[in-house]
Order: C-alpha cells, then sequence, then structure tokens
C-alpha cells in the first residue's frame, strides 16, 4: 500500500535515528558494438534493427568478449581506485522476462572485475570516502514497452536493440549516511567516468541508472538496520528525493513499533512517494553459474599498466595542476574541472592566449555568463577555444582595452567570428599611436579649460575626469595607459 | 542428497513450468537418479583440484577479445521474422505486469 504523507515521520523522529544508504549504479560503456557481438551500441535506431543471434539468444550463438569494454571497464575500476583481478569470470544470472531473450544476464558474480576501491566527496567542506566494494561488467537487457499501442491493455511490445548494451555495475559499500552524501556521490561518480571517458553519462539515454540500499538505525546502534531497495531512479535529483521520503517512511515504521520488510520499492516521480513492488516468493534466486561460453577473464599486468598509460588526468590531479602550473585561484580550478569539456576549452584558450589568470576569468565570466544565458554547454560555445584564445591575447598585447574586449566578444558570441575580423570592421582597433591620441588630448584639453586650471593650481584628482573624457571621445579605443602618459606629460 | 517434492516444485516455479501432481513424484525419481549418478564424483578426493568451468587453458590475457567494429545486424524483418506475434517492428508478449 503506498504511503501516504501523514505516515511519513516528524522531524523530531528523524532526529534520533541515522540512515545508512550504499548505491548501486549502472553505467553503460562508451563503446561502438555490444558487449558480445558486433551490433551497434546506437541510441534511437528503428525498433529490433540493431540485432544478431548472438543478442537475440537464439540457439548456438556464442557470445565473444569485446576487447574495448574491457578496456573501459578497467579504465573505470583504476579511476575508481579498485584493485583490478588478474583474473576474472563471468556467470549467467538467471531469471524469465520477455526483454531477455537468453533467459539470463551474463555478469559477474563471484569474481568481478574490480574490487575495493573509493571515492572522495565533500561533506560539509570535508573530504570523505565512500568505498566501492566492486565493478562488474555485464550486458543490458532489451526494452519493454507496456503503454502507447492500441492493444496495450494485452500485449507488451519488446525492442531488443538494446540487449546487450556494455555495462558496469559500480557497488558502493554502505557508507552514506544521508541523501545528499548519496547525491555527491553520484555526482562525484559521474564526473571521474565522463572524465576518464568511461561513459557519455547521458541519462536522458539511460547511460546512468542507479538503485539505492536504504536503511536506518538508531544513533549510536552498531548494526544495521532491514534495508529496502529503491529501484531504476533516473535523475540524481529524484534519487535524492526518493532517499529522504524512504528514510522517512522507514523511521515513521519503526517510530510506531512496526518492523521494516526487506523489499524492492519503485519511487514515483509523480506522488514523491516510494511503492513496494509485488514481488514472487522466489524472485532473488537467480541459480548463478559460471558462463561456460566464456573463458575467465585474465588481465596481465602489462595491459593493465597500458590501458593506466592511456587513462586521462582525473578531475582532482587537473585541479591541482591548475593551481600548481597556471596559479589558478583554488574556486576557479574548481570551476573549470567541473568537466572534462570545460577544462580543455580552458587550456586550450590558456596556451592561446599565454595568460591562463586572464583566460580562466574570461571562460568563468564573460564565457559562462552568455552559455548560461542561452541554455548552451560549452561543446556548443559559438566562440571556439582558440578564439577566445586570441581575443585574451590581444588585450595582453595592449590591442584591445578590456571594455572594448567585452564588446567585441559580445559581437564574437553572435557572429562566430574571429575577434580580428570584427575589430577591422568595426574599426575598434585600441589607438596607442602617440599621435593619433595627442590631437585628441588637445582637443579635450581646448573643451575643459576650467579642469586643465585645477590641475595645473594642483588638484590632479581631475585627471581621472580627463582621461575619462579622452577615452570618450575616442569611442573607448585609445588606450587607458598611453592616455594617462600623455595628459600628465601635456598638463605640466 | 535425497531430492524431495518440495525440491521439485521450486525448481518448477524457478523454471516457469507448471507440473501435475503425478509429474512431480516422476520428476522425484528421475531428477534423483540423475543426481545420484552424479553424486558418485563425490567419491574422488577433489581438495588439491582447482575448480574449472571451461576446458581451454589460461594464458596472462584473455586472448579470445573481439575488436570493437561494428557488422551489420539482422535487421527487425529478418529478426522478427519467426516471432509468433510481432506490429510494429516490435515482438509483442502477453502482457506483463510486473518485473
Amino acid at each position: 500500500m503506498p504511503a501516504s504523507i501523514d505516515e511519513l515521520a516528524p522531524p523530531g523522529a528523524l532526529a534520533k535515528y541515522e540512515p545508512v544508504i550504499g548505491l548501486e549504479v549502472h553505467v553503460q560503456l562508451a563503446t561502438a558494438t555490444k558487449i558480445f557481438c558486433s551490433c551497434p551500441t546506437s541510441f534511437g535506431a528503428a525498433p529490433n534493427s540493431n540485432v544478431c543471434p548472438v543478442c537475440l539468444g537464439l540457439p548456438g550463438a556464442l557470445p565473444v568478449l569485446s576487447r574495448e569494454a574491457v578496456e573501459l571497464a578497467v579504465r573505470a575500476a583504476l579511476a575508481l581506485h579498485c584493485e583490478v583481478r588478474p583474473q576474472s569470470r563471468f556467470a549467467r544470472k538467471n531469471y524469465f522476462y520477455p526483454d531477455l531473450p537468453k533467459g539470463y544476464q551474463i555478469s559477474q558474480y563471484d569474481e568481478p572485475v574490480a574490487e575495493h576501491g573509493w571515492v572522495e566527496i565533500q561533506v560539509n567542506g570535508e573530504s570523505k570516502r565512500i568505498g566501492i566494494t566492486r565493478v562488474h561488467m555485464e550486458d543490458d537487457a532489451g526494452k519493454s514497452v507496456h503503454d502507447g499501442f492500441r492493444d496495450s491493455s494485452r500485449y507488451s511490445y519488446v525492442d531488443l536493440n538494446r540487449c546487450g548494451t556494455p555495462l558496469i555495475e559500480i557497488v558502493s559499500e554502505p557508507d552514506m549516511r544521508s541523501a545528499d552524501e548519496a547525491y555527491s556521490y553520484l555526482t562525484e561518480l559521474k564526473q571521474v567516468l565522463q572524465f576518464v571517458e568511461v561513459s557519455t553519462c547521458d541519462m536522458e539515454k539511460g547511460h546512468l541508472r542507479c538503485d539505492a540500499n536504504v536503511s536506518v538505525r538508531l544513533k549510536g546502534a552498531g548494526e544495521f538496520g532491514t534495508k529496502t531497495e529503491v529501484k531504476n531512479v533516473n535523475s540524481f535529483r529524484f534519487v535524492r528525493l526518493a532517499i529522504d521520503h524512504e528514510i522517512s517512511r522507514q523511521v515513521a515504521i519503526l517510530e510506531s513499533g512496526g518492523t521494516i520488510h526487506q523489499e524492492t520499492r519503485l519511487y514515483n516521480v509523480a506522488t514523491g512517494e516510494t511503492v513496494g513492488m509485488r514481488s514472487k516468493e522466489h524472485a532473488h534466486d537467480y541459480r548463478y553459474f559460471p558462463e561456460p561460453d566464456l573463458v575467465p577473464l585474465r588481465i596481465s599486468d602489462a595491459w593493465m599498466n597500458r590501458i593506466r598509460d592511456s587513462m586521462a588526468e582525473l578531475p582532482a590531479e587537473k585541479r591541482a595542476r591548475f593551481i600548481a602550473d597556471y596559479g589558478l585561484r583554488e574556486y576557479d580550478a574548481q570551476v573549470l574541472t567541473q568537466s572534462r569539456a570545460a577544462a580543455d576549452f580552458f587550456e586550450t584558450v590558456a596556451r592561446a592566449a599565454g595568460d591562463p589568470r586572464a583566460a580562466a576569468n574570461w571562460v568563468i565570466g564573460d564565457l559562462s555568463g552568455l552559455l548560461n544565458a542561452e541554455g548552451k554547454s560549452i561543446e556548443e560555445s559559438p566562440v571556439t577555444a582558440e578564439r577566445l584564445g586570441e581575443l585574451v591575447r590581444l588585450i595582453a598585447k595592449g590591442e584591445l582595452s578590456n571594455k572594448l574586449a567585452k564588446e567585441v566578444f559580445a559581437k564574437m558570441f553572435s557572429t562566430g567570428e574571429a575577434a580580428a575580423v570584427i575589430i577591422e570592421r568595426e574599426g575598434l582597433k585600441q589607438i596607442s599611436d602617440t599621435g593619433a591620441l595627442e590631437a585628441i588630448i588637445e582637443q579635450v584639453l581646448a573643451a575643459n579649460g576650467k579642469q586643465v586650471e585645477q590641475y595645473r593650481s594642483g588638484k590632479t584628482t581631475v585627471l581621472g575626469f580627463l582621461v575619462g573624457q579622452v577615452m570618450k571621445a575616442s569611442r573607448g579605443q585609445a588606450n587607458p595607459g598611453a592616455v594617462n602618459e600623455l595628459l600628465k606629460a601635456k598638463l605640466t | 542428497m535425497k531430492l524431495t517434492e518440495k525440491d521439485v516444485r521450486y525448481v518448477a516455479d524457478l523454471a516457469n513450468l507448471t507440473l501435475q501432481p503425478q509429474e512431480v513424484t516422476r520428476m522425484v525419481t528421475e531428477l534423483g537418479g540423475i543426481l545420484d549418478y552424479v553424486e558418485k564424483l563425490n567419491e574422488l578426493d577433489t581438495s588439491d583440484v582447482p575448480p574449472m568451468a571451461q576446458v581451454l587453458y589460461p594464458d596472462d590475457e584473455t586472448a579470445t577479445l573481439r575488436p570493437d567494429r561494428q557488422h551489420t545486424g539482422l535487421g527487425s524483418e529478418v529478426a522478427l521474422a519467426n516471432a509468433p506475434l510481432s506490429g510494429a517492428g516490435h515482438f509483442k508478449v502477453p502482457k506483463v505486469i510486473e518485473r
């Protein structure tokens, strides 16, 4: 029976309990082909078009493991600080469902590809390590469509394109103590996996799916409470909401003298509640046994080292390097390593600009501002990293004032043109030429006789006003430093 | 190990099979006989023999891996050709209520 809001625990009761949370995350590996056959993994193909005897589970078809899938799984394991097993093996997990034509999932059971890792998250400004129990490889099932067809009341429709898509399942230790910690863990996990290009982690395409194991215990209690599993929540925000709801539901039951039943529950986005699934008595007897059609997976040290050497820098390493090599502030380094794309973009700008700190300011400031306003990602930026770098270099060389640069940048963003093209067309080049500046200064001095008098009688603060007038007369193009020098020389 | 009727019903349930009472009785005898036969292996001392799930010898690295190159699949027409029921490019199965 679904829990209604008044069955949830009051805040006072919640404070007596400590939640214990572990997460199981399924991640789709970024391979071109399926894990055990050469069918494409592309999303959005016509139903049942990317299939072959292997992924259809036709009699006699034999699986052959993808090298790329193994390498991506090992890469993920290394990025999550796991120990990679020299030998792992595949096992059959047996259950019946129409979108599983083989009648079993090929997974790993007693010998997963990697174990004993960790992910570091920030909790109230402090670092906390969340343990990774294991990483194992497996194939995905197909997709059942239960609604939307004329005869959906009588039939389910099955699309087997997704069958055999390579996945890793990352199982955490029950180390999280709040929904917020679970959210941070998922965010960090996603960032790491994207950085090392194990997965695109596109949530909308189901590349990252999460099941949460949740229990509560009285604060100070040694033993874990009975856990429930909240299944298949498809966004990080919903994971947080679902866990919070589940914690509250369990506390309410315990407070009223009830007991928690170990069960699988589904989160209902519309109601914000978790609802128990009707389950068969023996639903969890999967009768695992070693997959006889596949040899054990053996990964030599040499192979593992090759994979390690080919791996991109992790976010934390990149942050440290940005601070040490480019002299960035901690905060800027943090912002620029939110994604691999942002970090790569910044480094290209910095190289072209020759001024990393200015490059960082432009990427975090003006560029992000305009991108956010248009709801674009950095990959979609109309201004390429090279072109932004050129713009920043023009400022560093004194050919463009900051003010003009902002104007030029806005035009670059709307037209996609190079800075030099816009500067040339609009005549926005900074005026540093002494002759040209002197002509403007003469005009300004002639028009502002009163201020000239004041300056000469000792009120030197009017210099700022006069500089401003020159800038205005030059439509902002005069080089402010040069104007300052020339004005002082003229006035004395 | 003595196979019981309860064991037979449990395994039948996992296999989505509905057995008549007389079939259960028969299965106890037949499956029991097979198990007794395999049980003979326990007469051997295998404590020093590592478990083996397949017969290929292990190398340092698994040699039988595929490159990540796509082939053209069967296409939906062929894939669905033997389906008892299909529609809109999908396999159609009697309504599945729960997972």
